[in-house]
Formats: C-alpha cells, sequence, structure tokens
C-alpha cells in the first residue's frame, strides 16, 4: 500500500508503550530519575514515530493505509488487522501527544509507587492506540477492555477523595456497556456468517462485515447493543455518572488521558462501527441520539455552573461538549460529522490543558475549591494567560479551535433541524458563562488569602508541556484546512455509508430546503469559506 | 461384536490403574519414610500422576469401547481426563506447604486425592449409566473423606459431615432417575437410549410424566455435583470448612469430571428429548448465574466468596449446555480449562495467606498483598479478569464462546442475563484486588511460599495469559474432541 513504509509502522507504535512498560518494570523502584525518563523517553519515541505516518499518509485516498494483516485464530476468523483513515490519524496523533505531556505533568505529581504507576500509563497507551487502529472487532474488543485495568488503577491507587469508589465504578459502568457490545458484536459474527445477510463466512474483519445487509429489525437491536458500549464511554445523558467521579477523584495525569483521549473511543466507536454497519438504524436512531445530545449539551452546562470544584465543573463540561460531538455525527451530514470529528480533537487538547492547569493549582495548594481561590493572576500571570487562551479556547472564541469544530457541528445541526441546533446553541452560551464566571472568580480580583499570596508561577517543565496544546489551539482555530482535509475524505465515505440504503431523497429534501449559498447571516467570512472549501474537496 | 480380549480394555483404563497402583504403594511406602521425608510422598503423587499423563498421551487419537460399552476411550474422554489430570497436579503442588501447616501431613492425602482422580477421570469415559454411577461413588467417597481431614477442626468436620449427607442424597436421586431411565427406555447404554429416543414413538414428558419425574430427579443429581442453584446450599459451607487445596479440588475436578458426564448424558443419551429438558435447564441456570453472583458481593470470606463464583460459575457452563450446539458444548470444553486455571489460582492466595493457627481465608487477610507482593497481586488480578471474562485472559475466551453459543442458538435473554451477572461479578472479585492494591499492609506481613506453589502459580497464571493470546490450538481440540456427542 506504501512504498515508504515497508515495515508494519503502525504496530510499532501500538506496542513501543508495552516495551517501555515491560522494560520500566526491570528498573529498581528507587531509581525514581530512570523511571520517569524512561516512561518520558518511550512516550516521546512513540510520539515522533507516529508523526512519521503524516509523511506517508495520503488524505485523498479513503482506503485504509499502513494496513497490516496478520491471521491469529483462524478457526474463528480473527485476524490481527490495523489500520488507519483520516479519522483515526488524528485520534492516533492526539494520544500520543497527550501521553508524553501526562508523563511531564506527572513528574512532582506522583512520588509513591512511581514504577507502577508509569507502566500503568504507558500500558494504557498501547491499549488506547490498539482501539483506535484494530479492523478486527475481536481485536478492537480486546484493546477497548484492557484498557479498563490500568485506568482503574491509576485512579484506586494514584487518585484522591473517593477513589476506591470512583475507580470501582468506572469500572463497573464501562463493562455493562462494553459487555453488551461484546454480544452485539457475536451477533453481527454470527449474522454475518448466514449467506442471506453477509459474506457467508465467520470473521470479525471489519472490511468483510461492512459489506452486510441486514433487515432493519436485526440492526436496531444490535445497534442498540453497540450504543451502550458507546454511549457510556462518550458518556451521553443519562450515562455521564460515571464521570465527574472518575474525573475528579482520579490523578491529573489520568484525568487528562481520560478526558483527551478514553472518551474519543466512545465517539470513534460510533464512527467506526455503529454508522457504517448499522446505516439504517442509525437513521433510524437519530431523534433518540439527538435529544439526548441536547439534553447532555444542556444539563451538562447548568450542572457546570453549578460546581464548587473546579476538577468537576471541567468534567461536567466534558458532558456538554461531548453533546456536541454527538450531535454534530448524528446530523448525519457531512458538515456535522467533519464537525464531530474535529471537536473530538479539539475538546481533547482544550480539556487535556485545563485539567493539567487544575493539576498544577492543586499540587500548590491541594485544594480544588473553587472557593480557596481568587486573584491569581496576581502571583501566577503565566498560569493566568494559559487558562485565559485554554478557557477561550473551550468556549469557542474565534481565532481558537473550539470554534471551527463548534460552528462546523452548528451548521450540520442546523441542517439537520433548526430547533435543535437553536438548543444547542443555548449549550455554547451557557459554556461561555460557566467558564466564564470561573476565570472571575479565581484568576481575577485581588488576592484575599495570604497561602495564594506566595504561589509559585509555572516552572519551565510545566510551560513545555503547555505550550505545544496552545500552539495547536491557535494553529486549528487559525489555519483548520490541514486538519480538516485529512479528515475530509474519510468522513465522506462515512456519510456515503451510512446513507447506503436509505433513500437519497432525504439528503435532496435537505440540500432542498436549505442550499449552499444560504448560510445563516452574522457568520464571519472566514466560517462562509468552509463548507466550500470542503465540497471542493470531495 | 465386542471381543472380550481383555487387553484392549486393560490399555482402555490404563491411565487409571497407573494411578490406583501408585496410589497404593503411596500408603505401603509412608511408615518406611523418616518424618522430615515426607514431601517425598507429594512428589511421589505428582510423578504418578505423570506416568499417568503419559498413558494418556499413547491413547491419544484412539477409540476405544471396553467393558460391553461400559467404558470408551475418545477424544473427548481424552480431553477431559487430562484436564483433570492438570486438576489433580494443581491440587498437590499448591497442597504440599499447606498440610505441612495444617499438620496433616499423611500419605492418605496424596492416595485419596489419587483415588479421587481415578473417579473422576471415569466420569468423562462412561458411555452407560451404570458406569457413571460407580464413578461418581468412587469420586465422591474419596472426597467425604478429604473434606474432613482436619479432623481436629469442627468446622472441617462439619463440612465432611454436610458434603456426605448431600452427597448419599443425591446418590439415591441419580439411581432413581437411572431406575426410571430403563423403565422408560429398556437399557442404562446411553447408546442405545440415544437411538431410543430418536425413534418414531419416543415419549415427551407430555405423554409420559415418568419422563419428567426422571429429567427432574437427573437434573437435581446433577445439579447438587456441580452445585447449581437450587441444589447449591452445601457448596459455601463445605468449601469453607474443607482444607483449602481440596475446596480448590472439589470446585473445579468434581464439578469438570460430573460435567462431562452431563454432556455425555443430556447432549449425546438424551439428545431425543432436548426439547423435555432444556426449559428445566434454562430455569436452573439462570437462578444459579443470578444467585451465586448476587450471594457472593457480601462475603467477607475469601473461600466462600469463591464457593458462590464457582456456583455462578455452574451457571455460565449450563448456558454452553443449553445451546447443545457444536458451539456450546467446544464452550464447555474451553471454559472448562479456563475455570481450571483461574480458581486455582485464586484458591491459591488464600493457600498463601495461610499461617500456623490462622486460615487466612478473610479477604481482610489480603490487605496490602499486591503491594508487597507485585507479582502474586498481579497474578491474580489476571485471575479476576479471567474469572469475570475480560480479555486478553483464558476465561474471556471461555465466555465469549459461551454467550456466542447462546446467540447463535437464540437464547438471547439468556445471553443478556450471563451479560449483567458477569458485570455483577466485576464487583466481588475487584473488591479482594482493591483491599490487595489499595489497602496497607499489617505489619510483618508474609506469605507461605514454598518451591511447588510457585510453580504452579507460574503454571496457572502464564497459562491464563497464554491461551487468552492464543488459543487457537485449544479451540481447535474443543471442536474436534465435542463431535463423539453428535
Amino acid at each position: 500500500m506504501n512504498t515508504l513504509f515497508e515495515f508494519p509502522i503502525l504496530s510499532l507504535i501500538v506496542f513501543l508503550p508495552l516495551v517501555g512498560c515491560l522494560v520500566l518494570l526491570l528498573i529498581q523502584q528507587e531509581n525514581k530519575k530512570a523511571i520517569q525518563q524512561t516512561a518520558f523517553g518511550f512516550s516521546m519515541v512513540t510520539f515522533f514515530v507516529s508523526l512519521l505516518l503524516l509523511l506517508g499518509f495520503d488524505a485523498s485516498n479513503v482506503n485504509l493505509q499502513f494496513a497490516e494483516t496478520q491471521s491469529w485464530i483462524p478457526t474463528l476468523g480473527v485476524s490481527y488487522s490495523i489500520g488507519i483513515d483520516g479519522i483515526s490519524l488524528l485520534l492516533i496523533l492526539l494520544a500520543t501527544l497527550i501521553t508524553p505531556i501526562a508523563i511531564l505533568s506527572s513528574f512532582s505529581a506522583v512520588t509513591e509507587k512511581t514504577k507502577a504507576y508509569y507502566a500503568s500509563i504507558l500500558f494504557l497507551e498501547t491499549s488506547m492506540l490498539g482501539v483506535f487502529m484494530a479492523m478486527d472487532l475481536f481485536l478492537f474488543y480486546i484493546f477497548w477492555e484492557i484498557m479498563l485495568v490500568p485506568m482503574y488503577f491509576l485512579i484506586g491507587i494514584w487518585g484522591g477523595g473517593r477513589r476506591l469508589y470512583s475507580a470501582i465504578k468506572f469500572f463497573l459502568f464501562t463493562l455493562f456497556g462494553s459487555l453488551f457490545m461484546l454480544l452485539g458484536i457475536l451477533g453481527v459474527y454470527f449474522l454475518n456468517h448466514n449467506p442471506e445477510y453477509g459474506t457467508g463466512e465467520f470473521t470479525f474483519n471489519l472490511i468483510d462485515l461492512y459489506k452486510m445487509n441486514l433487515p432493519l429489525s436485526f440492526q436496531i437491536w444490535l445497534f442498540l447493543a453497540f450504543f451502550l458500549g458507546f454511549a457510556i464511554k462518550v458518556p451521553m445523558f443519562p450515562f455521564h455518572t460515571w464521570l465527574p467521579d472518575a474525573h475528579t477523584d482520579a490523578p491529573t495525569a489520568g484525568s487528562v488521558i481520560l478526558a483527551g483521549v478514553l472518551l474519543k473511543m466512545g465517539t470513534y466507536g460510533f464512527v467506526r462501527f455503529s454508522l457504517p454497519l448499522f446505516p439504517e438504524a442509525s437513521h433510524a436512531f437519530v431523534p433518540m441520539i439527538v435529544i439526548l445530545s441536547l439534553i447532555g449539551i444542556v444539563y451538562g452546562a447548568f450542572l457546570a455552573l453549578a460546581q464548587k470544584d473546579i476538577k468537576r465543573l471541567v468534567a461536567y463540561s466534558s458532558v456538554s461538549h461531548l453533546g456536541f460531538v454527538m450531535l454534530g455525527m448524528f446530523a448525519l451530514n457531512q458538515h456535522g460529522l467533519t464537525g464531530s470529528l474535529l471537536q473530538m480533537i479539539n475538546h481533547g487538547i482544550s480539556t487535556g490543558a485545563l485539567f493539567l492547569l487544575v493539576g498544577m493549582l492543586y499540587e500548590r495548594r491541594h485544594t480544588r475549591l473553587i472557593a480557596d481561590f481568587k486573584g491569581l493572576a496576581t502571583p501566577m500571570p503565566i498560569l493566568a494567560v494559559f487558562f485565559a487562551i485554554t478557557m477561550f479556547s473551550s468556549i469557542g472564541l474565534p481565532g481558537l479551535n473550539g470554534f471551527i469544530g463548534e460552528f462546523l457541528i452548528l451548521v450540520g445541526a442546523f441542517q439537520y433541524n433548526k430547533v435543535y441546533a437553536g438548543t444547542a446553541v443555548i449549550g455554547v452560551i451557557l459554556g461561555a458563562a460557566y467558564m466564564l464566571w470561573l476565570f472571575q472568580r479565581i484568576i481575577l480580583g485581588p488576592v484575599d488569602k495570604p497561602e495564594n499570596k506566595i504561589l509559585q508561577d509555572l516552572n519551565a517543565r510545566e510551560i513545555i508541556y503547555m505550550v505545544p496544546l496552545l500552539l495547536l489551539m491557535f494553529w486549528i482555530g487559525l489555519y483548520p484546512k490541514p486538519f480538516i482535509e485529512i479528515m475530509t475524505p474519510a468522513a465522506n465515505n462515512t456519510i456515503r455509508m451510512v446513507n447506503r440504503g436509505v433513500a437519497d431523497q432525504k439528503q435532496v429534501h435537505l440540500s432542498l430546503e436549505y442550499p449552499k449559498d444560504a448560510v445563516p447571516i452574522g457568520k464571519t467570512a472566514e466560517a462562509l469559506d468552509k463548507p466550500q472549501s470542503q465540497t471542493r474537496l470531495n | 461384536m465386542e471381543s472380550p480380549v481383555p487387553l484392549n480394555a486393560l490399555f482402555a483404563i490404563l491411565p487409571e490403574s497407573i494411578l490406583v497402583i501408585c496410589a497404593c504403594l503411596l500408603f505401603i511406602i509412608e511408615p518406611f519414610l523418616p518424618k522430615n521425608r515426607r514431601d517425598l510422598m507429594g512428589y511421589f503423587a505428582m510423578a504418578a500422576l505423570t506416568l499417568s499423563g503419559g498413558s494418556l498421551v499413547l491413547l491419544w487419537g484412539e477409540n476405544i469401547s471396553a467393558f460391553n460399552g461400559m467404558i470408551v476411550i475418545d477424544l473427548f474422554a481424552l480431553v477431559f481426563k487430562t484436564i483433570l489430570l492438570i486438576t489433580s497436579g494443581l491440587t498437590i503442588l499448591i497442597s504440599i506447604r499447606y498440610i505441612k501447616i495444617e499438620k496433616i501431613h499423611l500419605a492418605e492425602y496424596y492416595g485419596l486425592i489419587l483415588f479421587a482422580t481415578v473417579g473422576m477421570m471415569f466420569l468423562p469415559s462412561t458411555s452407560d449409566l451404570l458406569s457413571f454411577y460407580l464413578s461418581l461413588e468412587l469420586m465422591s467417597i474419596a472426597f467425604y473423606i478429604l473434606v474432613a481431614f482436619m479432623r481436629k477442626d469442627p468446622k472441617s468436620l462439619e463440612a465432611g459431615i454436610k458434603y456426605f449427607l448431600t452427597g448419599i442424597l443425591t446418590s439415591g436421586l441419580m439411581l432413581y432417575a437411572i431406575a426410571l431411565l430403563y423403565g422408560l427406555t429398556g437399557t442404562t447404554h446411553l447408546g442405545s437410549m440415544k437411538a431410543f429416543f430418536a425413534s418414531q414413538n419416543a415419549p415427551s414428558i407430555l405423554s409420559n410424566p415418568m419422563l419428567l419425574f426422571a429429567l427432574v430427579l437427573l437434573v437435581a443429581g446433577f445439579g447438587f455435583k456441580i452445585a447449581a442453584v437450587p441444589f447449591h446450599m452445601w457448596a459455601p459451607d463445605v468449601y469453607e470448612g474443607a482444607p483449602t487445596p481440596i475446596s480448590a479440588f472439589l470446585s473445579i475436578g468434581s464439578k469438570l469430571s460430573v460435567l462431562s458426564a452431563m454432556l455425555r448424558v443430556f447432549v449425546f443419551g438424551l439428545s431425543g428429548s432436548y426439547d423435555d429438558w432444556w426449559q428445566i435447564l434454562w430455569v436452573v441456570a439462570v437462578l444459579t448465574m443470578t444467585l451465586g453472583n448476587i450471594a457472593a458481593l457480601v462475603q467477607t470470606n475469601f473461600k466462600r466468596l469463591l464457593a458462590y463464583s464457582s456456583i455462578a460459575h455452574a451457571g455460565y457452563f449450563l448456558v454452553g449446555l443449553l445451546a447443545k450446539s457444536e458451539y456450546g458444548m467446544a464452550a464447555i470444553v474451553i471454559h472448562s480449562v479456563a475455570y481450571l486455571l483461574m480458581t486455582a489460582g485464586a484458591f491459591t492466595m488464600v493457600i498463601l495467606a495461610c499461617k500456623q493457627g490462622d486460615r487466612g481465608d478473610q479477604i481482610q487477610d489480603l490487605r496490602g498483598l499486591g503491594q508487597e507482593y507485585p507479582i502474586v497481586g498481579v497474578a491474580f488480578v489476571l485471575f479476576a479478569l479471567s474469572l469475570i471474562g475480560i480479555p486478553p485472559t483464558a476465561g474471556f475466551i471461555g465466555k465469549l464462546f459461551l454467550f456466542g453459543a447462546a446467540i447463535e442458538g437464540e437464547f438471547y435473554w439468556l445471553a443478556v442475563i450471563g451479560v449483567i451477572n458477569s458485570v455483577i461479578s466485576l464487583y466481588y472479585y475487584f473488591k479482594v484486588a482493591t483491599v490487595m492494591f489499595m489497602e496497607e499492609a499489617p505489619q510483618g506481613m508474609s506469605l507461605s511460599f514454598s518451591m511447588p506453589l510457585k510453580v504452579g502459580l507460574l503454571i496457572m497464571s502464564s497459562a491464563t495469559l497464554a491461551i487468552g493470546l492464543f488459543p487457537e490450538l485449544l479451540i481447535q481440540t474443543a471442536f474436534a474432541s465435542i463431535q463423539v456427542l453428535f
């Protein structure tokens, strides 16, 4: 497929962190410095190797790239098949970027049992990368499930607050969903064996399963089984209750990885599996999912407004933002899906950065209550600036990354239904409200507590790991074209797959109702460009 | 025509004969061994098992029907015999230090384990209800003594009495069921029974209530032995009171061997009346999974917890049996291997925590273990994942097949109930993991390690992981072995 990379680069990327994890186990527990450096070294090497993917990646090609396949359990039709397209590429890069940042942020925060800690993070990275690359349902499920174990221990051992409760709650919720997904996977597997619906073979290979042609009555049940697995992970309302607990009690690096990457596994699952495998059921469930997303957007935002703990506030903001991602995706049109994919990356960057900033505050003051901070701009000017940028990115200020994603999602939602798009806008406004109010309460104003007066500003290490995230916020905000170019062909392909079998009338109907040149009034010129630039790419 | 050539028949029972001879030798050797060399008896028993295993290799691939069709040797029997031999071997490996701590270091201990193994190994070979009954009794009588082996411990004695009383009741039920089936079909041979039920005028429970009665008794008898609800009451008490390696041996060996006979009886012998018995087993399976898992949630004693976990697993096995498809049968074989490894592994944790005068069977006895002994802790996490059915472990492959069989056989609700039960089970297995990793160890924590136990733990944990990652060979063997049932 690719002449530049004859060697299995994807396998290398997936298993490098695992090798790092094993190497860590050989180092003496006392040698903390060596443990930190090895963990960071391995995660950085993984990141640089994953950057090589960009060199060989052909954005115009909708097929799988860098694909590898190797028979694994032939009796069952299981193969070790991995490959990427535009959707997974950016998520992989996000994961390989977030992991070294998370490791770097833990150098001073985690002082006990460091070996097991960094080994868990590297193990987690392997499983995350595997999820985004797996093209075999069996392989996917394995990566999806083993992710739970290191995360459970990260929360349970190195967390704070009610860490035991939160860890087991996280585990129970996610396992509940994923076991139903397993039933769905088995259902697909056996139905595909029936020549009436599928290829007549026993196979878990996704590319083969895409060819299935299931009646709607089967699709609905299978869609629901997968839906439980993914919706709990996203998490969508009403399955979100594990998230605030897990986020709040996890160590900083755990929260960053959880928000930055793990939640995307759920939304990625919808794009990769639910939409193409069950196209008609996806259309049938649009109203339900859109309404749940809207509830998530507004309800999450209101809950965020009410929080006293900064980390909990950020956690609820995730519920709201992921509602946007789901809304855009299930508008089932090109703008919505592209926006949704971009927003996954954006959310990973900005929420990851927010958790890092909260982690810095916690490390200094050992509290996360909003009431304990005031006027931090005076003792910590750099933190204040970083916080401001991140906050604006999160609420979608034009010029920063959040805006592009939210705008595309709203355009997509608008094409689907004006009322729904209008409701989602309430979420945007509330999002600005809770973030700005938070900013006002902790960063602005006079310092009122003596212990806050002597707070140290960010040190060099903290600045180093924040800067890449801040740069990305500006880059995506000002020049999103390269990112959108990578994902557009894959997104269009997904839209084509989800619309196969469903009468094209719906699309025609939509474009008749909202012609392309009738973009809503009051948007910037830059935004006006966006839909057109994508149509050109098609 | 069946020829009465004893050579062929003797060959068929060679593995069992070796064990019987060695067990008798053990009793003879004991008085001549100095007290400090008694470990040798354990190694002698291991050698006997190895020798018996070697004779299984000789038998591999043979198809023999011996003693007028009482005993058959086929791949199905051989696979289960191998599983049971491994169970026995692991039991002895984890016993050697334990029985010294509990001061029951006697030749009878090993001898009875070997006798029980003989009974177990005959069970998957039985093609007649009479030889089935005899094998069952041979195994059970050895277990009655083994369970009560710590004769100065009231708990062990209580367990022995309980197991004995329920055991003889079970035997009565079984005999009654066999008699009724004989009255109905005119045969005790499973092959002839299969032919009878396949014929045109075969009775159904509607046309002949006697069949219903026989089936209910049969389910009850098997239910007692595999500890299925509502015949499970004895299990927690017996597992708690018995010497820990014997609890493991009972929950693995006894359950799996009876299960293999159950496959022969229900899936092979009674296949013609499937429509009559699946409903009964459906109810039993659902009750077993659900009650086992829910009762396990509140246990503070690790052995009782494992007893309920073992009950729950009986329910999962029944899911595979109910499907009565190739998938379901293969699932049972695969999950048997997984169950053997992970259950033995979990019981090993109790043995490790056991000290002089302290049974070490409370969950609290394990606190901080994962921090003090990370390798043991990680091994337990592996077993727990396997018991729940999370990849990449052997238990996942087993559950994948069991639930797959349910879905393929269109037992959708059974699959959903099974899945919900797996989620419940996460809570109590990880409650133990939480105690191990997230609570501080008491001052001067030490574990009762010994070389054989370390070897056993290494085998169990590495095999759990290896089967989870590379199950191909096991799957192929499983599919090949169950062909004789159809």
